[in-house]
């Protein structure tokens, strides 16, 4: 469905994606996991077009979107979905007006149809009757949820979640990660996660990719990532502080650092 | 001596880059305007925002501006026995330069740090990329209609302004301090020609395209946290204040 071939993206000579090549299969649940500043959100802007890599290339289909005009890349978001980190949604509309807001900009179906297409997709995420309210009066888990019935409202072939369940208690993380699994299955959409919650994409994912400072480590199902050998890996899904992951990002020797001016 | 050349040159560089993508930024979100579909719908909510929202600041300021000019320009006048000439003292200051200028200054204040502000957070809550992956264009949703808002709005402001502004002065020179009614409007009549009015039309929208472009621009580039949008309010603010006295000198100095 999404083949990334050697992506690369680097920032003042810092390299936030290092040569990453994946594929994203049709109708099943990938999760790029990796910790903070691994690359895995640079990635997936890059993957939804909101980053123009440095060089590679990114196949959605058969057209590489790196190569697309912005109306052409236009077209084909309308068939991508994308949950945001912190919902994203319009603080000026209501629940209802932020739901449809894609149908009001791309279709021009009457407002009881769009009433009733909102309906349903809060129905999905079980939030039926919240339609008047402001983003402001909900909670994040709602807010997250509501984002996701807009995610969906112009029923996308590939849904993208940027760290769906950071910051949620763990019930909402549960009803978040049900509503992946639920979609994907019920829908069909192909969806991309991007996470550092290791209990909940192990629990989602069909596919599982690791990332470090960029580079991608391993990849893989959930059961082959869990006896990889890397020590890595390892480390990362047990969340040891001591590893081959260093703690700190500086070489220099820290009695070096301290002890000359 | 190299480094401090390196430094100012450097300085120069981001500078140009800075104007030139503020520059590209005003014309794609004029360009927008022209390109299908168009969203009439949000241009009203926007003048709202922008114009009848700022009403009450623009009445209350235009008034005590043409009082106070009343007042002082009453006691000067006395001393070469011509207070009947402060009609036309009055009208003409403040169709010329304090109703576009002050006009301007207020709606900064009042209407253009709302719009870094609004513009900012809906960068740093990502919704400017939300809107991007709902295939729809973010400068021409949020900042083209405000444009034009802005473009429509301060040249009727600035109109208000200056008949309050003529009305205060009227309240205070002729009601205040005895001047003939008569002399008040006959002067101001005989001394405002159409170049005046024109001129102050001219400014006045100028100065609306310089608060939206540039409150949106500097709100479009914030970065980072909430910070960030608080640094860019202030800065827009700050910026747009003395972008309008300086453009003021400019066209007046075309102006006259």
């Amino acid at each position: 469905m999404i083949i990334l071939k050697d992506v690369r993206k680097a920032y003042n000579g810092l390299v936030a994606s290092d040569n990453v090549s994946c594929r994203f299969r049709k109708g099943k649940i990938t999760v790029i996991l990796g910790g903070s500043g691994s690359g895995k959100s640079t990635l997936l802007r890059q993957v939804v077009g909101l980053e123009r890599p440095d060089s590679g290339e990114i196949y959605f289909g058969d057209r590489d979107l790196t190569s697309l005009s912005k109306s052409e890349l236009y077209e084909y978001r309308k068939k991508m979905g994308m949950l945001f980190q912190g919902s994203a949604l319009f603080n000026s509309l209501n629940v209802l007006e932020n739901i449809a807001f894609p149908l009001r900009e791309h279709t021009d179906l009457a407002d009881s149809v769009i009433r009733t297409m909102v309906k349903m997709r809060l129905e999905l995420v079980g939030l039926r009757g919240v339609e008047e309210l402001m983003p402001s009066q909900l909670s994040g888990g709602m807010m997250k949820r509501i984002g996701l019935a807009r995610a969906i409202i112009m029923d996308p072939e590939v849904v993208f979640y940027d760290e769906p369940t950071s910051g949620l208690d763990p019930i909402s993380a549960g009803v978040i990660n049900k509503l992946i699994v639920d979609l994907n299955t019920i829908l069909g959409v192909t969806s991309v996660v991007v996470s550092h919650d290791i209990e909940s994409s192990f629990r989602i994912a069909d596919w599982i990719i690791i990332l470090f400072y960029g580079k991608k480590v391993a990849e893989g199902a959930p059961d082959e990532i869990r006896n990889a050998d890397d020590p890595r890996v390892q480390q990362f899904i047990k969340g040891e502080p001591e590893g081959p992951i260093p703690f700190n990002r500086t070489d220099k020797d820290f009695y070096e650092d301290i002890l000359i001016p | 001596m190299l480094t401090l050349l390196a430094t100012v040159g450097r300085r120069v560089i981001d500078l140009v880059r800075y104007w030139g993508r503020s520059g590209i930024f005003l014309c794609t979100s004029i360009a927008y305007a022209v390109v299908p579909p168009f969203k009439v719908r949000s241009y009203p909510q926007q003048m709202q925002m922008i114009g009848s929202r700022s009403l009450s600041i623009i009445l209350v300021t235009g008034a005590f501006t043409g009082m106070v000019l009343s007042l002082q320009g009453y006691h000067t006048l006395a001393k070469f026995g011509s207070t009947g000439l402060l009609g036309s003292a009055v009208a003409l200051s403040i169709i010329r330069e304090l109703g576009p200028v002050l006009a301007a200054l207020m709606v900064t204040g009042r209407a253009g740090s709302a719009i870094t502000a609004e513009i900012g957070i809906m960068k740093i809550t990502e919704q400017l990329n939300a809107l991007e992956m709902m295939a729809v264009n973010p400068v021409k949703h949020v900042v083209t209609p405000k444009i034009f808002a802005g473009l429509i709005s301060l040249p009727i402001l600035t109109a208000i302004f200056d008949l309050t502004g003529i009305g205060g002065g009227y309240v205070v020179g002729v009601k205040l301090l005895g001047v003939n009614e008569g002399a008040y409007f006959g002067e101001m009549v005989r001394a405002v020609e159409f170049m005046d009015i024109y001129g102050g039309f001219v400014k006045s929208l100028v100065f609306g395209l310089i608060i939206t472009w540039f409150c949106s621009f500097i709100g479009y580039t914030a970065v980072g946290t909430t910070e960030g949008v608080a640094r860019a309010t202030t800065n827009a603010v700050v910026s747009t204040s003395v972008m309008i006295l300086i453009t003021d000198y400019i066209l007046t100095s075309f102006l006259l």
